[in-house]
């Protein structure tokens, strides 16, 4: 009998030794398949979505843009200071993140705050530092609304300015993680501790593909 | 070898079930366990957001529901709180929190006395149920 408990003890952790190795994380969105000509010959090659470029106001009142997460793996996501919904839910898991890699330079943080009109750069400071943000590698940030909406399409994150629900502003509430050539790698319910725990493993997985 | 796996098994099974009993205050009596459990779910529904599961808040933006002294020293405003929201600066647990509190209008006496008595029983050192009389009387009475 130990023997054969023995038996079952080895090949379970044969199967967890191996698995975290033959991971790796797919890049989503939907991919165009291209025909292109090199050296005189027609290649097909793929090209997936990627965040475009951008530059928005932080809570320092500093303009910063995708340049500021070059080589770095992020997560990003949309709220509002005073969202009485999802919200603190959202970024009381985030902050579970924030915290396990804080130090850590290869990983930030950007929240895109989707109330234009009250979140001002002093609103998502105090905002920012009441949550116990201490450091730049957490970025909240606001712009226009065509360029924080338009955006947030390509993070594949619904947002809606909207009076019949509570707060003013309607937005599903994904963490999403992006890779150094601004792939999207991960979406997770930000409302979901299970969610957050799977963000927490997967950037410690995508973190292993620039090691 | 099967018997010491039979009373292994009993011996831990009493474990469990003396270590469940414990969890929370378990002087409470039927209809404030009752009051409680219903108060759990409208608590996940409208407060846990903000509040936390375990009643700890959210760094300094959203106050710990576990100041035992400011829930028993307020408790006859906190039926005010919960229907007509806060405004200002309050101290909880030695902190300083200034955040606007959505009101909740649309709960009803009772609701506020399920939620009221699942926060202060489980998060405060209360051992009694809030009644609905209670909260109809403090809301009269909202400062």
């Amino acid at each position: 009998m130990i023997k054969n408990i023995l038996a079952v003890a080895t090949v379970s952790l044969a199967f967890l030794a191996c698995q975290p190795n033959s991971k790796k994380l797919p890049i989503i969105g939907d991919r165009e398949v291209v025909e292109k000509v090199v050296d005189g010959k027609t290649v097909i090659d793929t090209i997936y979505p990627a965040i475009p470029n951008f530059e928005f106001l932080n809570q320092d009142s500093v303009l910063i843009s995708d340049k500021n997460f070059e080589n770095k793996i992020y997560v990003a996501n949309f709220f509002f200071t005073h969202c009485p919904s999802i919200c603190p839910t959202m970024q009381r898991n985030l902050l579970k993140a924030y915290e396990k890699f804080k130090g850590n330079s290869g990983v930030a943080f950007l929240s895109h705050s989707i109330d234009f009109k009250h979140d001002q750069p002093h609103v998502l400071k105090s905002y920012a530092s009441k949550l116990g943000v201490d450091n730049d590698q957490w970025q909240f940030v606001t712009g226009s609304k065509a360029d924080i909406y338009g955006i947030s399409d390509k993070y594949l994150v619904f947002t809606k300015e909207d009076e019949n629900v509570a707060g003013g502003y309607d937005h599903s509430g994904y963490l999403v993680l992006i890779d150094h050539e601004k792939h999207i790698r991960g979406v997770y319910d930000g409302t979901s501790e299970e969610e957050t725990e799977k963000l927490l493993s997967d950037i410690d997985i995508l973190l292993a593909e620039y090691k | 070898m099967k018997l010491v796996c039979t009373l292994l098994i009993f011996g831990l099974m009493i474990i469990g079930f003396a270590q469940l009993s414990s969890c929370h205050n378990n002087n409470l009596n039927i209809q404030t366990a009752q009051y409680a459990v219903n108060g759990q779910k409208l608590y996940k529904i409208h407060c846990q957001n903000c509040h936390g599961a375990k009643g700890e808040g959210l760094g300094k933006l959203y106050p710990p529901l576990t100041d035992k002294n400011f829930l028993s020293k307020n408790r006859n405003q906190l039926a005010c709180i919960i229907k007509n929201g806060l405004k200002g600066e309050i101290v909880i647990n030695g902190e300083t929190f200034n955040q606007n509190m959505p009101a909740l209008s649309t709960l009803n006496d009772v609701d506020i006395a399920y939620i009221l008595t699942y926060v202060t029983t489980h998060f405060g050192d209360a051992d009694s149920t809030f009644s609905q009389d209670e909260v109809a009387q403090s809301l009269k009475d909202c400062k």
